[in-house]
């Protein structure tokens, strides 16, 4: 993956605006958070291959990044992002990697299921 | 021993590397068949590399060789990769993940099973693995129950349980834990860093401890 950087990554989510794609949304902290902090709250979201839609889509911040997808009803966010990739599929690979190189979050966007 | 089966049953490439490899590695030396089954890829694993040369997408690939290569160095000659998705063993249904094993388990006829001990083992996949283990053992007739040794190492499980009554020295055979752990290299790196670095953190990893589970609680 290589760093994000505005005009490179804006027109590669604007190739998948208003079309039916997929989306892999997930955060995480990682499953020994609370084992290692007791006081920490451990809390994260996935969800794969979720089918949708949007009409505009946003990467906004200095870095670490925000992208934002409006769809007809509704929308999807994802904030801390710092990497991008288009791999080998065609699909678009967001991550956000924090200091130590660990994923934090990650937002793909893809015209087939994954 | 005899030379009957060991049956290992974790969630995760690399779950067999920390606890158990170096038993695996001595009974392997005796001639004693290992079946490892694996439940997931590691597919949500939040370390990519270090430095970084995993994505989302292509770490399952990674930790399907790192898996293959690690469980060649622990002399497993049965690796079955079960094709169940990290973070969701919790939310299968605990009954049919049982009745997967009780298979297994029918087919190799084995002396020993090996998992994680359900509610003391931290992550919800190693907790819901060691449950359906248990599960599993519980459906044959206790004359059929093979022994259950279980991992665990939540913060109070010596409190709950007392100490783990089977202690094994894997001291003759710690290089080659160490080479299976640093097999599952998108994982392990910063860890087989440190302890080249620093040699008496490989102290922890000489001695491998084990709850036998007992079936009449």
């Amino acid at each position: 993956m290589k760093p994000i950087e505005q005009h490179l990554v804006q027109p590669l989510i604007d190739t998948f605006k208003n079309k039916q794609i997929y989306v892999h949304l997930e955060t995480t902290n990682g499953a020994y958070a609370t084992h290692t902090d007791q006081t920490f709250h451990s809390a994260g979201a996935f969800i794969r291959n979720a089918q949708v839609e949007f009409s505009q889509g946003k990467l906004t911040g200095e870095g670490p990044f925000r992208v934002g997808l409006k769809m007809e009803l509704g929308w999807i966010y994802a904030e801390g992002l710092t990497d991008f990739e288009i791999d080998e599929k065609g699909r678009l690979l967001l991550a956000g990697h924090n200091r130590e190189g660990k994923l934090a979050i990650a937002l793909e966007l893809s015209e087939h299921p994954f | 021993m005899n030379k009957k089966p060991i049956l290992v049953i974790f969630p995760h490439p690399d779950d067999e590397s920390f606890g158990v490899a170096g038993s695996l590695i001595q009974w392997s030396n005796q001639g004693i068949p290992v079946t490892y089954l694996c439940l997931t890829l590691g597919e949500m694993g939040r370390n990519m590399g270090s430095p970084i040369f995993a994505t989302r997408e292509t770490l399952p690939m990674h930790r399907k060789q790192e898996l293959q290569e690690a469980s060649r160095l622990a002399g497993i000659k049965d690796l079955r990769m079960m094709g169940y998705h990290d973070k969701t063993i919790e939310f299968e249904d605990k009954d049919a993940l049982a009745d997967v094993f009780i298979h297994v388990i029918h087919e190799l006829n084995p002396q020993l099973v090996i998992t994680f001990y359900p509610g003391y083992s931290v992550h919800p996949d190693h907790d819901a693995c060691g449950a359906a283990v248990v599960r599993a053992l519980e459906k044959l007739p206790s004359q059929d129950r093979p022994l259950l040794h279980c991992v665990g190492f939540s913060h109070n499980i010596v409190d709950d349980l007392g100490k783990p009554d089977v202690i094994r020295d894997v001291s003759d055979v710690i290089d080659q834990k160490l080479a299976v752990l640093a097999a599952h290299t998108s994982q392990t790196a910063p860890i087989i860093k440190e302890l080249k670095q620093n040699p008496s953190l490989q102290e922890r990893f000489k001695t491998e401890e084990f709850w036998t589970y007992s079936f009449d609680q």
